[in-house]
């Protein structure tokens, strides 16, 4: 393989499957681990969009059992790596285990920014297993850099080899990328990663910003298939890139096609930024919310906006769907007496 | 007769533990044990006039004599190491880590099950906030194809030993929802919310509800249990009314027409920590009532 500038990482299977309600199929699977490895992606990740352990009630049942498809991108894959990301407190390192032996070689463990160490078990456990163990820290923007540096350099010391900061409510501008990737960079030893979402319509701009601050590997699915408005599209990415003239080792041109042919005709609808998307990015709210919070709006007849906004007032993380509920009943509670009482 | 107790462990459950076990009239502390002199449980002893060691468990064991139950608050690799020590100095061992080395005791649903055992596991906090719910459901039901939690706990109350055994944490609460919730299948899932100033303790129980199921039946079963755990932890509640929801859902359990959404808060009693803490109330709530009802069993009376 030639030298990339930085390592390109495709969770369409697993950051995708927010966007399709975990509804992924086998022939999903194979089609889409072929077209991304045949257009040069270096890492493929896979799992229930909340990671390995994820279907559930909170987050939504998986149609297929997350380790058939798993395998099933194993068996597919010719160069790629295959990738799985978990959440420590809702998947486990036997887990990790199971998956290993499936020919997964890369672990992404997956923290709020501020609870680093809840991971140790589990980055030991991977890099034990002789997988790459990447520590992930959702929703930086909720981070100061002083305070992701402090972090990144906890995962660092569990042996993390790579450390990623996600912007996962798609909530950061270019200039708070810069700041965040500028002093994690000079801090850490291990390489950087920053996975962007595009509720603020940047997730382009601020990929390209993080790998000109240092940033060594960068996330994006196929046609942006992802939580919110969605994650920084993998094809749109690989062209700028190309006219940066930045090194990634793909193809654009493939990537398009897999884009078009391959992933838009499974989308139930294209990624937008309408107005929850952009809630999302604007109110700081984990972009997993979004179908959660429609489906929970149309039950309980409130508007999807005023549960997201008061999510965001209510600094809820990532994980705490179940409070999508709550916060709807109680606005159903509120609407109600405010009826009674006009 | 009163039972005498020692708690090892001077962080922030074996604290909470101390003072209310000060209120009670059925049990006498005689020791605080931790390892740290200098820990702030252990200072907070001495305040109270409790005796206040730092040699560990061994010191409970050469002190053996003295003691009829222990209160183990350190974490679940200690008690892996210790339960059979106490058992064999004849010491009776309530267990509020995760270790499950002892039968599985909810205060709300099996408390008189197991009081002649040498060993008793609390199963963790998040277990004794939300098993009863399941056994609620469960008890309304014909079956309980698959029930789920989901505690969330502010940053701070989260000591090390839970942040470095969040597997045993999601295991040992998911397999009381089935042993004592009764549901047939389960999932336990735990998050940790900074925010500032720190939330107080949510817990969700999911239930799968299949075909024919009783709805009010299984609403009525919820309020009921609201209220049995509430009369040892005051500030357990629904946060809202529960909520049955329409699916198809596709279980673990086999797919099902509804679920059951069951949203509940637990304030602490800002006995040590602040009321968010009530992660701490629920557990040390219920070991204490573990407590009492061993002194009443061993006196004859019922629980």
């Amino acid at each position: 393989m030639t030298a990339t500038d930085y390592r390109l990482i495709d969770s369409t299977l697993r950051d995708g499957s927010h966007a399709i309600s975990h509804q992924y199929y086998a022939d999903d699977v194979i089609r889409i681990v072929a077209g991304l490895d045949a257009a040069g992606v270096q890492v493929i990740e896979i799992a229930h969009g909340d990671g390995l352990g994820g279907s559930s009630f909170n987050y939504g049942f998986s149609a297929v059992p997350e380790k058939e498809l798993i395998a099933q991108a194993c068996q597919t894959a010719q160069r790629a790596q295959i990738a799985c990301l978990m959440l420590p407190g809702i998947g486990l390192a036997d887990d990790l285990r199971e998956v290993r032996e499936l020919g997964v070689s890369v672990a992404r463990i997956a923290v709020h920014c501020t609870e680093a160490d809840i991971t140790e078990q589990h980055i030991k456990v991977a890099k034990d297993l002789g997988m790459e163990a990447i520590g992930f820290l959702m929703m930086a923007h909720m981070n100061s850099p002083e305070g992701l540096v402090e972090q990144a350099l906890l995962l660092q010391s569990y042996g993390a080899d790579t450390v990623y900061i996600a912007d996962s409510a798609g909530a950061m501008t270019v200039e708070d990328v810069r700041r965040r990737v500028n002093a994690l960079v000079n801090a850490l030893d291990v390489p950087l990663g920053v996975h962007a979402h595009n509720n603020l319509s940047m997730a382009v701009a601020n990929s390209i910003a993080a790998y000109e601050e240092g940033a060594k590997n960068l996330d994006g699915t196929s046609a942006g298939l992802g939580a919110g408005a969605g994650n920084c599209p993998t094809e749109i990415l690989a062209a700028v890139s190309t006219k940066y003239g930045i090194e990634t080792g793909v193809d654009p041109l493939a990537l398009m096609d897999v884009a078009e042919d391959v992933v838009r005709p499974i989308m139930p609808r294209q990624q937008v930024i309408d107005r929850a998307g952009l809630l999302l990015g604007y109110a700081g709210v984990y972009g997993s919310f979004l179908l959660h919070a429609e489906r929970a709006a149309e039950r309980y007849g409130v508007p999807t906006s005023e549960i997201l906004l008061e999510l965001g007032r209510r600094q809820v993380v990532g994980g705490q769907e179940d409070m999508i509920i709550d916060v709807a009943l109680e606005l159903a509670r509120q609407h109600a007496e405010q009826e009674v009482t006009s | 007769m009163t039972l005498r107790c020692a708690i090892v462990g001077s962080g922030n459950i074996g604290t909470d533990l101390m003072i209310k076990m000060l209120r009670s009239d059925k049990l006498e502390l005689g020791a605080l044990v931790g390892i740290d002199p200098d820990s702030e449980g252990l200072a907070r002893a001495r305040t109270l006039g409790v005796e206040a060691s730092h040699e560990g468990p061994d010191w409970v064991l050469s002190h053996a004599d003295d003691f009829d139950v222990v209160f183990d608050a350190t974490s679940a690799y200690v008690h892996v190491r210790y339960h059979k020590k106490y058992a064999e100095a004849g010491i009776t061992a309530v267990d509020l880590t995760p270790a499950a080395r002892g039968p599985k005791v909810i205060a709300a649903v099996n408390l008189t099950e197991h009081l002649d055992a040498a060993n008793i596991n609390m199963v963790t906090c998040g277990g004794q906030a939300t098993t009863p719910m399941a056994y609620a459901v469960r008890r309304a039901v014909d079956r309980l194809p698959y029930c789920e939690m989901v505690s969330t706990v502010s940053s701070k109350s989260a000591g090390p030993g839970t942040r470095q055994n969040i597997d045993e944490f999601t295991k040992t609460t998911s397999t009381a929802l089935r042993e004592i919730g009764g549901a047939e299948q389960s999932k336990a899932i735990i998050i940790l919310n900074p925010a500032e100033p720190p939330i107080i303790m949510r817990n969700t129980v999911f239930g799968a509800l299949p075909e024919g199921t009783d709805h009010d039946a299984v609403l009525e079963s919820v309020y009921d249990m609201e209220k049995a755990v509430a009369s040892y932890v005051p500030g357990y509640r629904l946060k809202n009314q529960p909520v049955i929801e329409e699916g198809p859902y596709n279980t673990p359990g086999g797919v099902v027409p509804h679920r059951v959404v069951i949203l509940l808060e637990v304030e602490g009693a800002g006995d040590y920590l602040p009321t968010y803490a009530g992660n701490l109330d629920i557990m040390t709530a219920a070991a204490l009532r573990v407590g009492e009802a061993i002194a009443d069993h061993r006196e004859g009376l019922p629980a």
